[in-house]
């Protein structure tokens, strides 16, 4: 049994930031554990620059970003364990882990940071009729074929969904000599960043179909082609429409799924909607001295906002250990209105907040020349003019604590008005 | 010139925005349909000179790692991303090599080097 004040649950964007964060704050011993063979996640295949916008002020590509995490985490001394699997965490923070080298070990923590990240969401979760041939692919599985492993992934490429990882490897496989016919998005409106349809699609003229969606695929060992059809309101294929296109490999972008079965294990309440642990002021899951942040607790937009969240998370842990948080004191729950999909965090406890929270949500379609009007219970604590809001965009609200009330079990909705 | 239409990346609303050549304006260019003042910049230079950085992957020899991250330091025009990208997959490189190390030097006389995005 190996004893640490923190254990990181993953050496992506999230860990990489919540351990140094840790670190700085006090907490002497801390441990990054990642599945992968090097730190820095899915960054490292995340060859394209637009990274770092906010935190750095300069556009990095992916590995750049990771790399002056790493180095950070080195120079602290931060201690990780690679190439090795977290089996089990217990509610008394026993994280089990396996790797080659030490066989099973257990690691008595302190406090544990939940930083797993994401994953794509694949065929089976979105029941695309047709035959199982291969040259179907995520976007990311296809990216870390072509960025890391060197291997092209095809020659005539459709996109199923218009995420941007699908839109980044539209671009990246033109690059690399393959033709990309097109990109068919189910939804009335694109799913990813506006600048992505530009410099990724429209720069190459590649075609993005929205209310499409692929409904046959042809292919006995290797897939022959799709048939794309448009869709109604109601997402039904319209007859009448349907295109044939050859192609000899399909990527999938349609949405990435927060992993928790580790959270899951532990016994951690998790939010229906974002799919990961419901988490107070503090990141703190539902399960004392559990922390989490980053793309397992809401799929974010930006990883300028991950790191931010997980230095909160990190921070927090810290004062964990050092018992510096407090559990008394008036509890607010935030509740997602009219036209809000959900809120991170979704508890609040007063006595925790310094100066200001911020409160993460997304809208459930597009709106123009809305406001967003936050209320603790009837009144109306804060509203902001929005000219154009779309699900592709996290919202941002900040809420000063002066406004929060010291009443207990107040409710905090957001409303699209 | 002709009309054209851009879309604008500067902020998420993503304007449509349509340049056409007007000698009587400053600028010399009549825009429309950008919500705000600094799409006008962003219009006129996507329709004059549009640049964009290059990013890809080159073969890397003798390491555990197959590809080696890389990018331009500064945009290059976007016409010339195509033969950039040839240039860039006719070369291997050696590792180790740290980041920021230019592996390719003022490429195709475009002024931008092609440099390592991490540590190998």
């Amino acid at each position: 049994m190996y004893e640490y004040d923190i254990a990181v649950i993953g050496g992506g964007p999230a860990g990489l930031a919540a351990a140094i964060e840790a670190k700085k704050n006090g907490a002497e011993k801390v441990l990054v554990i990642d599945r992968d063979i090097e730190l820095g996640g899915i960054l490292q295949q995340c060859v394209h620059n637009g990274f770092g916008l906010h935190i750095f002020q300069e556009e990095l590509t992916g590995p750049e970003y990771a790399e002056r995490f790493i180095n950070e985490l080195k120079k602290l001394e931060i201690d990780y364990k690679l190439d090795t699997m977290v089996l089990d965490i217990t509610e008394d923070r026993t994280v089990s882990t396996v790797n080659k080298s030490d066989g099973l070990t257990n690691i008595k923590a302190k406090a544990v940071i939940l930083a797993m990240g994401c994953r794509e969401r694949s065929r089976g979760a979105i029941n695309i009729p047709g035959t199982r041939p291969s040259g179907i692919f995520t976007a990311g599985t296809a990216q870390r074929f072509v960025n890391k492993e060197g291997y092209m992934v095809g020659k005539k490429v459709v996109i199923l969904g218009s995420g941007d990882v699908g839109m980044i490897m539209a671009r990246r496989l033109t690059l690399e000599g393959a033709q990309v016919q097109a990109v068919a998005e189910v939804l009335p409106y694109p799913g990813g960043l506006i600048r992505n349809i530009v410099q990724c699609l429209d720069d190459y003229g590649i075609p993005l179909y929205l209310s499409h969606t692929i409904i046959d695929i042809k292919g006995k060992d290797r897939i022959e082609g799709v048939t794309i059809a448009e869709v109604d309101e109601c997402r039904k294929p319209v007859k009448g429409t349907e295109r044939y296109y050859d192609c000899d490999t399909l990527l999938l972008s349609v949405g990435l799924i927060p992993e928790n079965e580790l959270s899951k294990g532990i016994g951690l309440k998790l939010d229906p909607v974002t799919g990961g642990p419901v988490v107070n002021e503090s990141m703190e899951t539902t399960v004392k001295g559990i922390f989490a942040c980053g793309n397992v607790v809401h799929v974010h937009d930006l990883v300028d906002y991950v790191t931010e969240e997980s230095r909160k998370a990190g921070r927090n842990a810290a004062r964990f250990v050092k018992d510096k948080i407090s559990d008394y004191g008036p509890v607010i729950k935030t509740e997602p209105g009219k036209g809000i999909r959900y809120i991170v965090p979704q508890v609040i406890r007063k006595e925790n907040i310094e100066h200001s929270i911020d409160l993460f949500m997304r809208v459930d379609r597009i709106y123009k020349n809305e406001k967003l009007v936050v209320r603790l219970g009837e009144t109306v604590i804060k509203k902001i003019k929005k000219a154009y809001m779309r699900p592709g965009e996290m919202e941002r609200i900040n809420i000063a604590a002066g406004d929060l009330s010291t009443e207990n079990n107040l409710a905090l909705t957001v409303n699209v008005e | 010139m002709g009309k054209k239409t851009v879309t604008c990346t500067i902020c998420p609303i993503g304007c449509s925005i349509e340049v056409s050549g007007d000698k009587s304006s400053a600028s010399g260019y009549l825009i429309s349909g950008n919500s705000c003042k600094r799409g006008e910049g962003y219009a006129i230079a996507e329709v004059t000179n549009p640049t964009r950085v290059l990013t890809s992957t080159m073969k890397l020899k003798d390491s555990g790692l197959k590809r080696l991250p890389v990018r331009t330091d500064k945009p290059i025009p976007k016409e010339m991303i195509f033969a950039c990208m040839k240039e860039i997959n006719s070369i291997e490189v050696d590792s180790p090599i740290k980041l920021g190390a230019i592996v390719i030097k003022d490429i195709l006389s475009t002024g931008a080097n092609v440099i390592s995005s991490r540590t190998v």
